[in-house]
């Protein structure tokens, strides 16, 4: 059966301060297939690609590729036997040209020869289909492209085994697409590739085979056809999917009543065009569209997240002005930031200290939080929401990303918002701690708290909200509720017009 | 996606457009010079006097911007150039050879440079820290070398000094007479040379992407697997090789080694090459755009002399003042940039 | 109990350990040298009060305003990722501005000297707010953007003075520089505390600590949670600049002159260092003021050691360098985790002979 092995990783373990992150994993890759790597947050994917790739070094067991035992301490190892990687963040330099990123630190010669590089990198983006030049700055380019030039650069460095380390999070479905293609291609050429990813469906849609981690260990692998997605889910956060269920009750419930909360009339800001908004009383409403519709722009300028260019702003009925984050606070709006590292967490800053902050910025400069009010706040929401930490002094940074998620929240809900904006609360988190923040959204909105929802699964939407807004080309282009809120009605706004002549 | 295939000019990078504008200020400024002063300015050797006077400057200033393109800083330059130049006139007098004061002046400048990178790179310790430890150790061992200024007596080392490249099409007749040819220093040609080695490094060079790349984002660098650690230890090795030079320079300019010499030229090496466009933060900088910077600041003063305003003070005001400008100027331009790329 | 004391060795203790290690270091080493070096004594001086001299003394006196500008430069490296270089020349133009308001008047008295520290105090903020919005408005990197008054700010203080060295004699100024009458404790000293215990209370009457850390840590989040990162990165340049006011009032005070080229030269170095020993990460975020405070005192401490071996104060530096790199390489933090990885091997052996002994 292991005949074809191109990698093995046999009996892995890596041991941070106090955790054991990895604890005797195996993992095979064979040749020409596309391994999924699944697993909660914390599971330890991570961990295994950085062992792989040479970022951390193992603290036992062994690594061989086409049957040789190899070592890798730094990731010029890594690509010297051939394994080359993606990162979910983008890891190329924006200071230098596309042709650069592609190939600097893989050549020998010490001279730089520029217009070769920089024909060789044109062929290549063009065979790709990737829209970028050669001679651009690559900080001159979209996320999605600079994503796409990291796996140009992978794919010419001609490597044996390919590491996608959630690649799709920051790209729209069309270049999905895209990606997959070239995926496919890749594999028919016999290369390897290890697929890291949150999304279900993608799983299904382009792998081989899949191996799930856990807490650190081994659960098992296995084949896509002996693997119902559910079932995969199951193993993944290691109990049956009673909750799945249970969520399905609410959605009975959803509603749309009492007095507008908020209400925005042309609402701009730097980054979206004019849009008009409003939301009722315990309501939870989404906003949909793909990458760079102007959904994550245009709660952001509810927020006053970016500079607010116009418009009229009510809130339970009296003009208010929001031009900073501060106002909107101060009307009891608060807003979960997409990107959770960047605009979230204060990574070394403990738990408690995360956790009180957006209510010490409301109390004012002057009113220091005590500590021992600090600390029954925070042992209170480590507790409401399950926060898996050491203490409540731990630095944030050290959680995992669902805990680093559920602190945010919490710092949110010390604050008792009347109004609350999640931005893709659920993305890049594990299963279990999506079902739990789901269900807190359901929560919070029987309580009175409107909620606006964003997430890139429409099903998850579909799921909480009882309203969604469909976002395409910075405009609203649909509003959806009741009988109309179902996947295929969702997909066809989205796309729009054309989207009947298609499938 | 509204990238075309037609073929179109590449905008400028960011590096490229920070030394452009300097270039283009530097040329203006020196016009108006020429237009309201005339005089000296209107000699060319009042550009080589320029060079003259600051060509161990512009060699360290080459040093630290390949250390700040590296995303680090290096403050023990001006320093580690006074202790060469002391080291080497101790060693003249003492009956050294001049191929002994090279070495030797080679010699501490790279050993400054290796200490300061096996510090950094691989101690992981803040650049800052480390260079201010070099700067308190070089001067302090100047002045245990000696306190009193020391003059070189060498008979070779003499006539070394006295060679002077002249350039007679570029003189000009003086009231006698007599033509007077363009006069330029063997140093100057050191210091060109080492910008044009430095340039030719940081261009076509593997290490010098890789040290671009370390200053544009240090955790891809490691990714796109260029050695991070060896790089940034490169870059000091250089910048403390550069200083050696530099040292030797300076002796061969003033001739006479003082425990105060080079007092500040760690920044005055950082002004330059800021004017020259190199960013504190890394990434983005260019060895062109420091030397000129270097002839920008001089130029200053230069203007702020012939203006009249003898008072020193005046001199350091119209710097900070220049500074100032060059500092806002690049903030503005580039954070212009950024929301252009934004909308 | 227990538990708590391993906790402040583990957390508390953490950042101030090497600072606490050297300055134990440094008073053994002083009294194997010369057992009589921390004796302090109890003297009349010129005035004719009683005071306590020695060199602990001296140590502890000479640090002041050292001490002073790293409690300042602390909340600036936490906020803004990034150094003042420009301490040294604001604290001249400061005591400029001092000296300027002293001199208007024929008779000083406790008026114009109160007048004057406050003239200095709104002068160094003023320019302590150019740098200030410089950083947090045009978003240039501190260093550089200090790099500007660190140029031309002694020429400022030159043009102050009128190009001279202007001196000032009175017994209130005898009193701020030295002692005052009937208290036996140099006055700098009993500055330094009333300074550290303000910040203490600032800190616990307002958010400052947290906010500063959560600017310095990440900028962005701590806008989206409505901080306005720009005021705190101003406010701590503008904190820093009452300390240099205050540290150069002292300065000026200890000389009764004030010279423009050498009153606290170099001193913002040292002022980095301090933060730097004190554990504090030079690119902003967690900070902890008490380090900075000890950190000032090792440099001062050591300084005073070098002297008292008769090494010259040219020469100083040289030894000092030598020091600073020890201790910065015991902590840094690969030696760090590899003595720490020995500490786990060394106790993972140590069960392994207990779990051997109980079979």
């Amino acid at each position: 059966m292991q005949d074809n092995a191109l990698l093995q990783m046999r009996k892995i373990n890596k041991i941070f301060p106090g955790v054991k992150a990895l604890s005797e994993v195996d993992f095979t890759l064979r040749e020409g297939e596309i391994h999924a790597l699944m697993g909660e947050n914390g599971a330890g994917k991570s961990t295994l690609i950085k062992v792989l790739t040479g970022v951390y070094q193992m603290d036992g067991g062994e690594i061989t590729v086409n049957g040789e035992k190899i070592v890798i301490h730094s990731p010029q190892d890594a690509q010297k036997h051939g394994i080359s990687t993606v990162y979910q963040e983008i890891t190329l330099c924006p200071n230098l040209t596309v042709a650069e990123n592609m190939f600097i630190g893989r050549e020998h010669n010490p001279l730089v020869n520029k217009k070769a590089r920089e024909k060789k990198a044109d062929k290549l983006l063009e065979e790709l289909g990737i829209p970028a030049r050669s001679t651009q700055q690559l900080g001159s380019c979209s996320l999605a492209v600079q994503q796409m030039v990291a796996i140009a650069r992978a794919v010419d460095s001609r490597c044996k085994v390919l590491i996608l380390d959630e690649p799709t999070s920051s790209l729209d479905d069309k270049e999905v697409n895209m990606l997959f293609k070239l995926m496919r291609d890749l594999k028919s050429q016999g290369v390897g590739i290890i697929f890291v990813t949150h999304f279900l469906e993608q799983v299904y849609e382009v792998c081989d085979r899949i191996t799930v981690l856990r807490n650190g260990e081994l659960v098992g692998e296995y084949l896509i056809e002996d693997l119902p997605q559910v079932e995969l889910v199951a193993k993944m956060i290691g109990k049956e999917l009673d909750e799945l269920g249970a969520l399905t009750y609410f959605e009975e419930e959803k509603k749309e009543s009492g007095e507008v909360f908020y209400e925005a009339a042309s609402l701009s800001s730097s980054d979206a065009l004019p849009f008009d908004f409003k939301i009722h009383k315990g309501e939870v409403n989404g906003f949909t569209g793909l990458l760079g519709s102007g959904r994550s722009e245009s709660v952001r300028a509810i927020f006053g997240a970016d500079k607010v260019t116009g418009g009229k702003v009510k809130i339970k009925g009296e003009d208010v002005k929001i031009t900073k984050p501060l106002d909107a606070m101060k009307h009891g709006i608060g807003y979960l930031a997409e990107d959770r590292k960047r605009d979230g967490i204060i990574a070394e800053l403990s738990v408690r200290e995360n956790i009180i902050l957006a209510l010490q910025v409301m109390k004012g400069f002057f009113k220091p939080i005590s500590r021992s009010e600090a600390e029954a706040f925070a042992d209170e929401y480590i507790k409401v929401l399950n926060i898996k930490t050491a203490s409540k002094d731990t630095p944030i940074g050290s959680l995992s990303g669902g805990n680093q998620q559920k602190v945010i929240l919490a710092r949110w809900l010390l604050t008792h918002p009347d109004y609350l904006i999640l931005d893709e609360p659920t993305r890049g988190i594990d299963v279990g701690t999506k079902l739990e923040i789901q269900k807190l959204v359901l929560k919070l909105a029987e309580e009175g708290v409107s909620v606006t929802f964003i997430s890139s699964e429409v099903e998850e939407m579909l799921r909480t909200c009882s309203r969604l807004i469909v976002m395409r080309d910075r405009h609203i282009v649909g509003e959806l509720k009741g009988a109309d809120l179902n996947q295929t009605q969702v997909m066809k706004t989205i796309a729009g017009g054309e989207s009947e002549n298609e499938k | 996606m509204n990238n075309t295939k037609k073929f179109r000019r590449e905008p400028l990078t960011d590096t490229q457009l920070l030394m452009t504008i300097t270039i283009c200020i530097f040329v203006g400024m020196y016009l108006l010079a020429m237009l309201l002063f005339k005089g000296g300015f209107l000699h060319a050797q009042q550009v080589f006097d320029m060079l003259n006077d600051n060509a161990s400057l512009i060699i360290v200033s080459c040093g630290l911007t390949i250390v700040m393109i590296g995303g680090g800083i290096d403050i023990s330059v001006g320093a580690v150039t006074s202790l060469v130049v002391m080291s080497c006139v101790l060693y003249l007098n003492n009956g050294g050879n001049i191929f002994g004061s090279i070495r030797l002046a080679l010699v501490i400048g790279l050993a400054f440079g290796v200490v300061h990178g096996f510090l950094i790179s691989y101690l992981e310790i803040q650049p800052f820290i480390v260079t201010l430890a070099g700067m308190f150790f070089a001067r302090g061992l100047t002045t245990i070398l000696s306190v009193n200024p020391q003059k070189v007596d060498h008979d070779s080392f003499a006539a070394l000094r006295a060679m002077k490249i002249e350039i007679p099409w570029l003189g000009y007749t003086a009231k006698n007479g007599n033509l007077i040819p363009a006069r330029m220093e063997l140093g100057v040609v050191v210091a060109l040379v080492c910008v044009l080695l430095v340039f030719i490094m940081l261009t076509f060079f593997r290490l010098g992407r890789g040290f671009y790349a370390m200053g544009g984002n240090q955790q891809s660098a490691l990714m796109l697997g260029i050695n991070v650690k060896l790089t940034r230890f490169i870059s000091y090795v250089l910048s403390g090789l550069l200083s050696g030079i530099s040292g030797y320079v300076f002796m061969m300019h003033t001739g006479a080694g003082n425990a105060t010499n080079a007092a500040g030229m760690e920044m005055n090496a950082i002004a330059s090459s800021i004017i020259g466009g190199t960013l504190l933060t890394g990434g983005v900088g260019n060895v062109v755009g420091t030397l000129f910077g270097t002839l920008t600041l001089t130029t200053i003063k230069k203007i702020v002399v012939s203006s009249g305003l003898n008072d020193p003070w005046w001199q350091s005001i119209t710097t900070g003042g220049m500074l100032c400008f060059f500092i806002l100027l690049q903030s503005v331009v580039l954070s212009r940039r950024a929301k252009k790329k934004k909308a | 109990m227990k538990s708590k004391f391993k906790n402040f060795f583990k957390g508390g203790l953490g950042q101030l350990a090497i600072p606490i290690i050297a300055i134990c270091i440094l008073v053994i080493f002083n009294l194997f040298r010369d057992p009589s070096f921390f004796s302090i004594a109890i003297q009349h001086n010129n005035d004719g009060n009683i005071v306590l001299s020695g060199n602990l003394i001296s140590i502890i006196n000479g640090a002041s305003e050292l001490a002073i500008l790293a409690m300042g430069m602390t909340l600036v490296t936490a906020a803004c990722g990034g150094q003042d270089i420009s301490v040294g020349a604001m604290a001249a133009i400061a005591g400029s501005a001092f000296v300027k308001v002293l001199k208007s008047t024929s008779v000083i008295n406790g008026g114009t000297v109160i007048a004057g520290f406050l003239l200095a105090c709104v002068v160094a903020m003023l320019f302590a707010s150019f740098n200030g919005t410089l950083v947090s408005v045009f978003k240039i990197q501190p260093m550089i953007a200090t790099l500007i008054l660190y140029t031309c700010g002694r020429s400022i203080a030159y043009w102050i003075n009128g190009g001279a060295t202007p001196t000032v004699s009175s017994p209130i100024i005898n009193a701020i520089g030295s002692f005052i009458p009937g208290i036996p404790i140099p006055t700098p000293v009993l500055i330094v505390i009333a300074v550290a215990i303000l910040f203490k209370l600032v800190f616990h009457f307002t958010s400052l600590e947290l906010f500063t850390q959560s600017v310095g840590i990440n900028g962005s989040a701590a806008r989206l949670n409505g901080i306005n990162s720009t005021f705190i990165k101003l406010l701590s340049f503008i904190i820093l600049g009452i300390c240099v006011a205050i540290a150069g009032s002292i300065g000026v005070s200890r000389l009764g002159l004030i010279n423009h080229e050498t009153l606290l030269l170099d001193i913002e170095m040292d002022t980095i260092l301090a933060v730097a020993i004190g554990g504090n990460n030079l690119g902003g975020g967690k900070f902890k003021i008490s380090g900075s405070i000890i950190g000032a005192y090792v440099i001062q401490m050591l300084t005073i050691t070098l002297y008292a071996m008769k090494v010259s104060s040219t020469d100083v530096k040289a030894y000092k360098a030598i020091v600073i790199i020890i201790l910065v390489v015991i902590g840094s933090p690969v030696i760090k985790s590899k003595i720490q990885k020995l500490i786990s091997r060394i106790k993972a052996r140590k069960q392994n002979t207990i779990a051997k002994g109980a079979v």
